[in-house]
């Protein structure tokens, strides 16, 4: 079985003619990974035993593939990068990196992958490393199936879990990652996509994105991090399906976008935030199809937005639906279905015939004096929340669902 | 205490208000919880009766069911009873009265459509309150002599509670925006036990929006260990403190 | 037997209760008489511990009664308008004072009142249904029941009529010659002539005098109570 996965997988690698094959390992014909790649040629595989094996920083400088088998362990020591990646073209599978160095000036990772191109990085599992794995000027890499966990406490002390600095069309897709600073860390990258990835626990952002155009990141799920999910200065961003859960803190958001432009954020799924979506500085963005249930505030969009489209959502069980802190509003919210809504619909359309105005009073006096909170669902405040309904004095005159609909959708 | 107690309750379970105050809390939760076809927004509806009808009923009812006992009350005082097993066996049957009215009335839908922490919470919160208003309305009850009055004082105990209390507390926090005082109104919150209770049902129920900068001064004192305990011995003190004084005027009470 | 010493009452500006002293020993059958609104009904409710006096104090036996509970299982009490939980039926208001009083009675229960004035026939009978009367022959039947050593009877026969008043009467006398002590207030002098040995007269809530029947008469010169109070009265 192994023989024909790894057959299968050579010719994936499309390996020239002639390639030969290294065992490395104890009784193998060669017991260290660098003395096997020292001994290697382009296109040459290195089946690496399981051990555990301690050799510094090692630089992988020809075209080869290095698979593990049983998830042999490449030891850092706590002091070293345990690979770095310096040429096109190279695969790194089933490692099980482990302990690599931590520094305050160098950026030490489990596996960097040093401005070069068609690097695949699958199946490995790396712990307790200070970035995870790393991309400087990376190109067409593949990152795939790794598992990437960190128990630090301190964001000092930790890296992030996927990082990408000015690189193009990358593909990271269903990583697992646990306990680092950021989960999955974007900066100048562009052209790529993020899909299917789990990043849960991690001390900062699940994911954090900046100066990063024409990406996407699809199904992917982004739980209980410690300020969630952060999309920053970028445009062209497609956000499609992911989960957002249980971001929680006074400074979390199940998404904070910053400066974004052109993108689309539509079925996704934002439950038990503490804020669903944070917008300062949006513009000309389509929110569609996604589903806000039980967070704080589902979204709060700043004055500073405009052209944004929310339509076809579903607000499910939301403390606040929608928080602002202007009364200039120059984004349509239609279309979409929230539970709050107690209008009526007397031709059967299936769209309430008065409109809906997502922002209550009583999240706008909560943004004014936060401390009104502890007043928030008693009898006194519903009576005002009523009155502003009636007579709106203190919310946004125009932000306001003009085709609410009667029945939630089906996300 | 025990013959008292058991006399007590008999009277009060032939009463026909309390029957209807069950079927009222059952027919409106069930058809909260029916008619919404999102179990959150049936809590929501759960909390109004919860904060509103709750100590209303509990209050009044309780008062009245002392003005209508006076000679009951009369006739005890003459045998050889304890004037405080009395007071303890009629505030003991109207409160467990009132607990079972609410435990069948909303309990039961609770737990059928919403078993979970929020739902617990909004059960115990309701019992708690029903007992601290029983006893309220004991005190008011022994305070004043005449029926009209005693009843018009709990009527006005219920608004400062349920709305005047609100309507100061707001009208603070807007005077004194500009100081730190979110400390300050975690202390004040324990002066009235409807908005400590609808506090700790938040923290539950409004966990995400507590969490935030807003409510985490509340997420911080109440959400821990210490804050829930300190919260819940207040909320006794809410039940013996007026307790404790209704006996003592009703030992000293003339009839 | 009960000794009330200097014993003051106030209920706003009313002077109910006036410095009043009395001693009442077992044996004896007293009347306590006096005009409307001159406090005997408060005197009676102040032994009983109902009324809280505001100086001065009541012994039962040589014990304060303030603060004392236990020693009103040794008095019978038959208020002036008897008060009872308006759903419970006669039966079951019997019931609850026997469970009630049950650890401290000296058994047999003294029934005869209940036999002689038909209750039993009425036992099913709802508390708001019955008439004054009725209600009145519950007190007394209550205050009898339980064989205590003080009757305290406040206006025993108002609203009975003459028949049930003639039981009432003879049971009355029944109990004095078993030696109890039994204090009486009434309106209707007449008919305490056979019955009292002792006569408390109160005024504005205070004391006027307390003498004997025999002492009483042999001061005014009068046979019946009724013209010797009256001559007290216009003094």
């Amino acid at each position: 079985m192994k023989r024909i996965l790894f057959i299968l997988l050579m010719g994936v690698q499309a390996v020239p003619l002639g390639a030969t094959t290294i065992s490395v390992g104890k009784g193998k014909t060669v017991t260290a990974i660098r003395a096997a790649i020292n001994k290697a040629l382009d296109g040459d595989t290195l089946l690496v035993y399981p051990g555990i094996y301690r050799e510094k920083n090692l630089i992988v400088n020809k075209r080869i593939s290095l698979i593990g088998i049983n998830y042999p362990v490449v030891d850092g020591e706590n002091k070293y990068e345990n690979i770095s990646i310096k040429s096109p073209g190279v695969l790194v599978q089933g490692f099980k990196v482990v302990n690599s160095g931590v520094s305050s000036i160098e950026d030490f990772a489990g596996i960097k992958i040093y401005n070069t191109r068609d690097v695949i990085i699958r199946n490995n599992r790396l712990e307790n490393t200070f970035f995870g794995i790393y991309s400087q000027y990376g190109t067409n890499c593949i990152i795939e199936n790794n598992e990437i966990s960190a128990h630090n406490l301190e964001e000092q002390q930790s890296g992030n879990g996927i990082h990408c600095w000015k690189s193009d069309s990358m593909r990271i897709i269903g990583n697992k990652i646990r306990g680092h600073r950021d989960g999955i860390y974007f900066e100048f990258v562009t052209h790529s996509l993020i899909w299917r990835n789990d990043s849960q626990k991690n001390l900062r952002y699940g994911l954090h994105f900046m100066f990063s155009n024409h990406d996407s990141y699809v199904t992917n799920i982004f739980r209980n991090n410690g300020a969630g999910v952060a999309v920053m200065f970028s445009h062209h961003v497609k956000m499609f399906n992911n989960h957002f859960e249980e971001n929680w803190g006074d400074a979390s958001y199940g998404i904070l976008l910053k400066e974004i432009s052109d993108s689309h954020i539509e079925n996704n799924r934002f439950v038990k935030n503490t804020i669903g979506i944070y917008m300062e500085g949006v513009s000309r963005l389509q929110m569609k199809k996604n589903s806000f249930e039980r967070n704080g505030w589902a979204m709060k969009i700043q004055a500073s937005c405009m052209d944004i489209t929310v339509s076809s959502n579903n607000f499910l069980g939301n403390t606040f639906d929608v928080g602002t802190n202007g009364s200039l509003v120059l984004n349509t919210f239609n279309g979409n279905y929230w539970d709050k809504y107690e209008g009526y619909d007397l031709n059967r359309n299936r769209i309430g015939d008065i409109p809906y105005r997502p922002v209550s009073m009583y999240s706008v006096i909560v943004e004014r004096n936060p401390p009104a909170m502890m007043l928030f669902r008693s009898f006194m405040t519903s009576l005002l929340d009523k009155t502003e309904k009636v007579l709106p004095s203190l919310t946004p005159e125009n932000l306001k669902d003009i085709y609410p609909l009667m029945k939630p959708l089906r996300l | 205490m025990k013959k008292v107690i058991k006399y007590v309750i008999i009277d009060i379970l032939r009463n026909k208000i309390m029957l209807g105050y069950t079927l009222f809390l059952f027919i409106l939760s069930m058809s909260i919880f029916s008619l919404e076809d999102n179990a959150a927004k049936g809590l929501l509806g759960l909390l109004n009766i919860i904060l509103i009808i709750v100590p209303l009923v509990s209050l009044i009812f309780s008062t009245i069911y002392v003005y209508n006992s006076a000679e009951f009350i009369e006739l005890l005082v003459s045998q050889p009873l304890q004037r405080k097993t009395i007071w303890m066996s009629l505030f003991t049957g109207l409160a467990s009265s009132m607990m079972l009215a609410f435990l069948a009335g909303a309990g039961i839908p609770v737990l059928i459509y919403q078993p979970d922490a929020t739902g617990f919470m909004m059960i115990l919160i309701g019992e708690l309150l029903s007992v601290i208003f029983v006893a309220i309305a004991l005190l008011a009850a022994v305070k004043t002599r005449d029926k009209a009055k005693g009843i018009g004082a709990a009527i006005l105990l219920w608004l400062y509670f349920s709305l005047l209390f609100d309507g100061f507390i707001l009208f603070l926090l807007f005077q004194f925006s500009d100081y730190p005082i979110e400390k300050i109104m975690v202390g004040v919150s324990m002066l009235n036990p409807i908005d400590l209770g609808r506090i700790l049902i938040l923290l539950k129920m409004d966990i995400s929006a507590m969490m935030g900068y807003t409510g985490a001064i509340f997420k911080d004192f109440f959400g821990t260990g210490t804050g829930m305990s300190l919260s819940f011995l207040v909320l006794i003190v809410w039940i013996v403190l007026p307790l404790a004084l209704s006996v003592r005027n009703f030992k000293r009470k003339d009839l | 037997m009960i000794i009330a010493t200097n014993v003051s009452k106030k209920f706003g500006s009313l002077q109910a209760l006036n410095n009043l002293s009395v001693t009442c020993n077992k044996g004896e059958c007293i009347a306590l008489i006096g005009p409307n609104g001159s406090g005997k009904t408060t005197f009676i409710k102040t032994i009983l511990g109902m009324v809280v006096c505001d100086s001065g104090f009541i012994t039962f036996n040589g014990n304060n009664i303030n603060n004392n509970w236990q020693y009103r299982s040794g008095i019978g009490y038959m208020p002036q308008i008897g008060r009872y939980p308006e759903n419970m039926t006669i039966g079951q208001v019997f019931d609850m004072m026997k469970d009630i009083r049950k650890a401290s009675v000296v058994l047999p229960y003294d029934e005869d009142l209940i036999r002689n004035f038909n209750l039993n026939n009425l036992l099913n009978k709802r508390m708001r249904t019955l008439s004054g009367g009725t209600k009145q022959k519950v007190s007394a039947a209550l205050a009898f029941m339980f064989n205590p050593d003080v009757l305290i009877l406040d206006e025993p026969t108002a609203g009975l009529d003459p028949v049930s008043s003639e039981i009432l009467k003879e049971k009355i006398l029944l109990e004095k010659s078993k030696g109890k002590l039994i204090l009486i207030s009434s309106h209707i002098l007449s008919e305490l002539d056979d019955l009292v040995t002792q006569v408390i007269y109160m005024q504005d809530g205070a004391l006027c005098f307390h003498k004997t029947i025999e002492q009483l008469q042999a001061d005014t010169g009068e046979n019946k109570l009724a013209k010797a109070i009256a001559q007290v009265m216009q003094q």
